[in-house]
């Protein structure tokens, strides 16, 4: 149980102290890294709930894909972070002022919260024992939610089209090899025979 | 030194309340209003997984599942948004976005 706590401590301290320095720090570069910092650790919170398929899941596709992705586009714009900070002490006030009133209104709501007393007739699926939670989880998500399953997939799909639909550009002036286009060439589009008189030219 | 769900929902909290306070401090910077956006469907997620383990119910982790499909595929849109209208503007600054004049 102490060892449960002190991971708990430790990832939920380094997750705080990292997202805090997300919104902070000055570079880009270094917000990504902290980002991708902070997940990791929600993913060791994540392992600590017992929720094991999800915790790899945020490790592959948040450090895997986004935060890979926002690096890319960090270091491939051209810009001038420092000229973006400007007026970062003047948002602060209003900043700290609207981040302390959510909080306590959050602080109010877990509070104010509790569970009812046949919540356990209430639970929608409740968790299989003897069954690992990828297990459980699979079996939940291709039974009842199948189809809310490939709705996720298909967004994914119209995301994937949409970001290449986007980014895609053919620039002017540039050769390229047109492999569809080679391939359709035929003898009569290049090759012409002539009869050529005796003692004239063409 | 019992962990109980309070904890978790600390946690996030304080995730989401950094999340929000990122957007007002950096309101030029689009890029890190969408990492701060990352950062508070991270608390949602953590919001819902802390309740899924505790109450005992699945359903939690299937919804956390689909809100990570969601959030992936918004920040790909997002970055493709904000890539293509680099290369019309130069500028990714926030109040320059104004062409729709919405």
């Amino acid at each position: 149980m102490v060892v449960q706590a002190l991971a708990f401590y430790l990832f939920a301290t380094v997750a705080v102290l990292s997202a805090t320095a997300v919104v902070t720090v000055r570079n880009p570069v270094h917000s990504v890294l902290l980002l991708i910092l902070t997940f990791f650790n929600a993913a060791g919170l994540f392992v600590l709930l017992g929720a094991e398929f999800l915790a790899m899941l945020l490790v592959v596709v948040y450090v895997g894909a986004v935060a890979v992705l926002f690096l890319f586009v960090v270091m491939m714009l051209d810009i001038n972070f420092v000229e973006m900070r400007e007026g970062f002490l003047n948002y602060l006030p209003i900043g700290v002022l609207i981040a302390l009133v959510l909080f306590v209104e959050l602080a109010f709501v877990g509070a104010g919260w509790a569970l009812s007393d046949d919540k356990v007739a209430v639970l929608a699926h409740p968790t299989p024992a003897g069954l690992t939670n990828v297990e459980a989880l699979g079996q939940l998500i291709y039974t009842d939610y199948a189809y809310i399953f490939q709705a996720a997939g298909l967004v994914l799909l119209v995301a994937m089209i949409g970001a290449i639909v986007l980014t895609l550009r053919t620039r002017e002036g540039v050769r390229r090899q047109k492999i569809s286009e080679q391939v359709k060439r035929d003898r009569a589009d290049t090759l012409e025979v002539k009869k050529v008189p005796v003692g004239r030219g063409i | 030194m019992e962990i109980g769900l309070a904890h978790y929902l600390t946690v996030a909290a304080i995730l989401f309340t950094l999340g929000i306070f990122g957007i007002f401090m950096n309101r030029k910077n689009v890029i890190i209003i969408m990492m701060s956006i990352e950062l508070m469907l991270l608390a949602v997620n953590i919001n819902l997984v802390a309740f899924s383990s505790f109450l005992g119910d699945l359903v939690g982790q299937v919804f956390t599942i689909f809100v990570l499909t969601v959030a992936a595929a918004e920040a790909a849109i997002g970055l493709a948004i904000l890539v293509v209208y680099f290369r019309n503007r130069g500028t990714i600054a926030v109040e320059d976005i104004n062409m729709m004049k919405g």
